[in-house]
């Protein structure tokens, strides 16, 4: 009960502390709510990016075409070699092949030029198409390494894939992302040090108090709770705009745009449970922010 | 039973001044003692020992049991748990009543709400302010607000009250008015050392009286023995 009373005044002095340095506690609230803002849309991009970094990844795609008189054995045993090599996508999904007979029928089916043309090849030998293998990998970094390895397996003609496109697109990808990290830490770090200053000054106006305190007998824990909480409210109470607006903005967001955004290419990512994870994780950085500057001050300033 | 006990105390400043010099003392439980001297004689740094703002360069201070020259500076709430201190300038918080003033000191131990009004009241009560409870201090004389600070000092129960020159700021008659609260807190088993220049007030007093000069004791009277040198 002792200690439950002692929270409580705790956080009943570090109320009026907030309220009695108004203005620097509101400047502290206003900057992390500004950063905590920029963390949320941040955190927006980076999912969304990711996703469509992924869906991307997925659809990178390396065709191994293979010799013209190359025996359906063979075929077989060069679809188990790739299988074999490393950063293959392993099941169906990994490995598929596309043979000369059904591209041919594809092609017939697509114009009536190629029909008239390709109705003669109905024999294997009289084909001169190449059957293929459509390879998916793991890890599109090293893809690469895949398309080498592939290339000198034997009765495999040419190897082609889309590599250079995707690489771009990851690359402008990953600069969008770090750079919104830079900027985001060092909101972060800016905001802790204001809130050092907020607290520090918090601790100057009450020095009268702290000394009496210590005069009655507080211990330094007595003393520095009340500190410490204000700086985890200055927190909460800053993390609450970005949480209404990532919570509201980004449901009626999604909605608008029904999910996606320049046609079908950008699948938004669903606001739930998306939502309620960065609100919950922009409450949590106010909260350490808040506390982890007004521990800073306390420590620095408050000299027990 | 010795209540404070001093032993070969020795206190230099980080300027080189020393401000007591081998000092040996004991103070019993409830003893009114006055530590007297001029100006700079090391009456404040003597006191300041005792609650542990100031640390002895050397020697042995105990207090209840404790040693204070020993103590960590994060376990110093031991020993002011054990006392009370006053100041010449009170130091009340102005934005709190005058019960919330001495409240003040009690809440910060988490006691509960029923437990800080009885006990309050009844400090309040001894020091005659009942009446002025819900008053801010500067709705108040000089004289009360000492006996707020009196009450604020001692709600807690200490065992021993410290008081640095607590009628320094005030007239002859609200003085006295102070002195006779604080002779009853004495009586009530409070062990009382306070630190003055009036020496009116001591001789009146006829209490035990430590005289200082140059960080030394230049001479001790027992109750009733001190004489005001204008008598």
């Amino acid at each position: 009960m002792k200690v439950i009373r002692i929270l409580f005044r705790s956080i009943r002095d570090s109320f009026k502390s907030i309220i009695r340095n108004f203005s620097l506690s509101l400047a502290s609230i206003s900057c992390i709510t500004i950063t905590l803002v920029v963390v949320a849309i941040s955190m927006t991009l980076s999912v969304n990016v990711n996703n469509l970094m992924k869906k991307v990844e997925d659809d990178v795609t390396i065709v191994a075409f293979l010799e013209v008189d190359v025996t359906p054995e063979r075929i077989t045993e060069i679809g188990e070699e790739i299988r074999e090599l490393p950063n293959i996508l392993p099941g169906d999904e990994g490995i598929m092949l596309d043979d000369k007979e059904s591209i041919r029928q594809e092609m017939m089916k697509s114009s009536t030029t190629y029909e008239d043309i390709m109705k003669k090849w109905d024999n294997r030998e009289d084909n001169p198409l190449k059957d293929a293998y459509h390879v998916k990998v793991v890890d599109i970094d090293t893809m690469d390494e895949t398309v080498a390895a592939i290339s000198k397996i034997e009765g495999v003609h040419s190897v082609k894939n889309n590599d250079e496109m995707v690489d771009s697109l990851v690359g402008v990808f990953d600069a969008i992302t770090k750079g919104t990290y830079i900027v985001v830490i060092a909101l972060i770090i800016v905001t802790a040090f204001l809130i050092v200053n907020t607290i520090k000054i918090t601790i100057f106006s009450r020095k009268r108090e702290i000394d009496i305190m210590r005069l009655v007998g507080a211990s330094n824990t007595n003393i520095k709770i009340p500190f410490l909480f204000e700086g985890l409210f200055l927190g909460v109470f800053g993390s609450i705009i970005p949480i209404i607006i990532i919570t509201y903005g980004y449901s009626t967001l999604y909605h608008h745009f029904d999910g996606k955004l320049f046609g079908n290419i950008f699948t938004l990512t669903k606001p739930e449970p998306f939502i309620y994870s960065v609100a919950g994780l922009l409450l949590l950085i106010g909260v350490l922010v808040g506390m982890f500057g007004s521990w800073r001050a306390v420590r620095k300033h408050l000299k027990i | 039973m010795e209540l404070i006990k001093m032993k070969n105390v020795h206190k230099v400043y980080k300027n080189g001044v020393t401000a007591i010099h081998n000092l040996d003392l004991s103070i019993k439980k409830g003893e009114f003692v006055f530590i007297i001297g001029a100006t700079g004689c090391g009456k404040s740094t003597l006191i300041k020992m005792l609650y542990r703002e100031e640390r002895p360069t050397s020697g042995q201070i105990l207090v209840g049991g404790l040693d204070v020259a020993k103590i960590r500076n994060r376990k110093i709430y031991k020993i002011r748990r054990k006392l009370g201190v006053v100041f010449q300038d009170f130091k009340l918080l102005p934005k709190l009543t005058v019960y919330e003033n001495v409240a003040f000191a009690l809440e910060i131990f988490g006691l509960p709400k029923s437990e800080i009004y009885n006990k309050v009241v009844k400090v309040l009560e001894l020091v005659g302010l009942k009446n002025k409870a819900k008053q801010y201090p500067t709705q108040l004389s000089g004289g009360e607000q000492q006996r707020v600070a009196i009450a604020r000092a001692i709600v807690n129960g200490p065992k021993i009250l410290i008081c640095d020159e607590p009628t320094g700021n005030l007239d002859e008659k609200t003085s006295m008015e102070i002195m006779t609260v604080l002779e009853a807190i004495n009586k009530l088993g409070t062990t009382i050392i306070m630190v003055t220049h009036d020496t009116e007030i001591v001789d009146k007093m006829k209490k035990r009286v430590i005289e200082l000069d140059s960080g030394r004791i230049l001479k001790e009277y027992e109750e009733g023995e001190y004489v005001h040198e204008s008598n």
